[in-house]
């Protein structure tokens, strides 16, 4: 497991730089995070979308349909890709210290 | 993505390497792109198995057990045992090389060690070096090799380099089931720890909430309903989707992708429009939530732990027979483990549509139907009416997925199907079709992004194929029955034949149904128009 630094920030994540505590999430975490997918400002807009994974996540345990991201934050896939380069799984889901998505996905 | 272009990737070199194949080393930092990353500790631990610890192939040392060779040889001895097959597919190879060419990642790595061949040599040198006579006399002049370190790291990188598709096994002129012999390895490699994190997290998902996602019930609810939602937003049919309930009369067994990801989605949708016109008293299961079985990529005692929860809810629930949707390793396990693994299932009745009248004779061990022979007879009876011209524009053909078609020989229903809801189907060439299908090269837990190049060198033979459809007939849809390929076909065709789409059979089945007070319809299940036509399409 390996550790990721960034300032004051220090946590374990997996190969791809995925948090291996999500518990351990903050908003300082996730801007820490937002720098390894390139996002070194982080906006209202990005924020609405890790907000509303976060959210997600505690209540449901698991990361949404991309269509349910959508459709509850309105921004449109293509916008998402815009926030987070890498897209909503890889990128935004990194950010909200989501676990990756496994199976036949 | 992978970082070479197809125009790289497709310069395969065929020379064999001049080392001595029985003293292997291979370079794991070189070779990224082309391997796994190992089982995380907290999934190994989860499911009990041997060795949890943080690793990587990369580490000069892995962690094993001071006694990993025993565990190893101890293993082997008790699988020679209790499986008779793993004898004969050890003992039977005459090495004539029928297989050697016939696998999608040697076609697409040029890689000996892919022939099926020389894959299961890697297995077999051990098997005759530790119990045969003769390799025990004679040792490599019998073709026996030790077990070493080095051999060990290469079983991971080569087993972990199989997708279980079977399609040598089809050309093996004594049947030597090569799928078998990675199991096996897979097996042993598990005694010591070896495994890798796409299917050890599935399959610790899957013990806890029944699916490979870790969705939990109210989850599994919640995702449902939302695609219903949106399904009555966008065509005005309104669907209330049945779960847990018990006494209806049919249990149906969904992959978990289909009510997680695009395009499985629409797919998912596209069962229940069939289910509520013909009015099927169905109910899925919050537990048996999931079709597929990733025991199957790690061991028999796991495929075995997993299954269970189909006839346990079956029995629960009080349904009299069981659906299958669209899944493809799922039809292994059910049709050629699950009766002798967890059956019998004798408080079921043998499946019969309450539509047609059909007794489904070929499942009257395991009680279970796949939606395709399901669907089928209903079009052949005549109980369900279809507008192909809403399928209009697609030019479609059909990817068999490996299991359903190898292991089930579900070749004829998906196509029959499919010729009734489009008007546009065109067949690959035949020899990449029906039993000698391709992969999608993701199977058998390697599906993952960290494993790209080795998926896209495997995906070449399916998007050669792929790709001369879509240039002789301008095929813009590649249809399949199986969650996997529904995930790893995307990538492969955007990189081998750009510009064609992904989709499951019954998506397109929902597309052509014509519903009892349905409003007119105007889009299809992606919410595109109809009549118009998709760039890049042209009449033949």
């Amino acid at each position: 497991m390996a550790t990721f630094a960034h300032g004051n920030i220090s946590i374990s994540v997996d190969e791809d730089g995925f948090m291996q505590e999500p518990e351990a999430w903050n908003e300082e975490v996730a801007a820490a995070l937002a720098t390894t997918e390139g996002v070194n400002d982080l906006t209202e807009d990005h924020w609405k979308v890790v907000n509303y994974l976060r959210d997600y996540y505690l209540q449901f345990g698991v990361a949404p349909m991309i269509r349910k991201l959508c459709k509850q934050t309105g921004f449109q896939l293509k916008e998402i890709y815009e926030l987070f380069p890498s897209g909503p799984a890889k990128g935004a889901c990194k950010v909200a210290g989501l676990p990756k998505p496994t199976g036949c996905v | 993505m992978a970082e070479k272009s197809p125009q790289e990737l497709i310069q395969i070199d065929l020379d064999p390497p001049r080392r001595d194949w029985r003293n292997p080393s291979v370079d794991f930092e070189s070779r990224r792109g082309t391997w796994s990353y190992p089982a995380a500790a907290k999934n190994i631990e989860y499911m009990g198995y041997a060795n949890p610890r943080e690793w990587s192939p990369t580490d000069d040392d892995w962690q094993l057990p001071d006694n990993w060779q025993q565990i190893i040889h101890e293993g082997f001895k008790e699988r020679l045992a209790k499986y008779r097959s793993l004898r004969v597919f050890m003992d039977t190879c005459v090495r004539c090389g029928a297989c050697a060419d016939k696998c999608h990642f040697f076609i697409g790595s040029g890689d000996p060690k892919n022939m099926p061949v020389l894959r299961s040599e890697l297995l077999r040198s051990i098997y005759r070096n530790d119990f045969t006579l003769a390799g025990k006399l004679l040792g490599g002049f019998a073709g026996g090799r030790k077990l070493t370190k080095e051999v060990l790291k290469e079983w991971f990188y080569y087993f972990f380099q199989c997708t279980e598709c079977r399609r040598c096994s089809v050309y093996c002129p004594y049947g030597i089931d090569t799928a078998d012999v990675t199991m096996m390895a897979r097996e042993l490699m598990m005694l010591v720890g070896l495994n890798i994190n796409w299917i050890c997290e599935p399959v610790a998902n899957c013990q806890r909430t029944g699916n490979h996602l870790g969705i939990q019930p109210h989850t599994f609810k919640d995702n449902i309903e939302f695609l219903c939602e949106e399904l009555e937003d966008s065509h005005g049919i309104k669907i209330e989707p049945v779960i847990n309930k018990k006494g209806a009369e049919v249990l149906f067994i969904i992959p978990s992708a289909d009510y997680f990801a695009d395009p499985g989605t629409y797919t998912f949708v596209g069962y229940l429009m069939l289910f509520k016109q013909i009015g099927l008293d169905y109910t899925m299961s919050a537990y048996a939530s999931e079709g597929g079985n990733f025991g199957l990529f790690t061991s028999h005692d796991t495929i075995k732990k997993l299954n269970y929860k189909i006839y346990h809810e079956a029995k629960r629930l009080g349904v009299k027979w069981i659906l299958g949707g669209e899944c493809g390793h799922m039809w292994r396990v059910m049709h050629q483990y699950m009766d002798t693994m967890n059956g019998p299932a004798d408080f079921l009745e043998v499946p019969r549509s309450p539509l047609t009248g059909t007794v489904f004779e070929n499942a009257r061990a395991t009680k279970m139907v796949h939606i395709c022979e399901f669907t089928a007879d209903l079009i052949r009876n005549k109980k369900i009416k279809l507008d192909k011209s809403r399928n209009d524009k697609y030019r479609v053909t059909f990817h068999d997925s490996c299991n359903p078609a190898r292991a089930l020989g579900l070749f004829e229903e998906p196509r029959y199907i499919l010729k009734n809801v489009c008007n546009h189907f065109y067949e690959m060439p035949e020899n990449t079709i029906r039993e000698h299908t391709f992969c999608c090269a993701g199977g058998a837990g390697l599906g993952n992004d960290e494993n790209m190049e080795m998926r896209l060198r495997g995906g070449l033979p399916r998007g050669n194929a792929l790709k001369h459809v879509r240039d002789a007939h301008g095929v813009n849809l590649m249809s399949c029955i199986c969650a996997i390929d529904r995930a790893t076909l995307p990538p492969l065709a955007e990189y081998w034949s750009p510009g064609v789409e992904i989709s499951g059979v019954h998506e397109l089945v929902a597309n052509a149904l014509v519903m009892d007070g349905e409003p007119e319809r105007t889009v299809n299940l992606r919410g595109e128009p109809l009549k118009e036509e998709k760039e890049g399409t042209t009449d033949v």
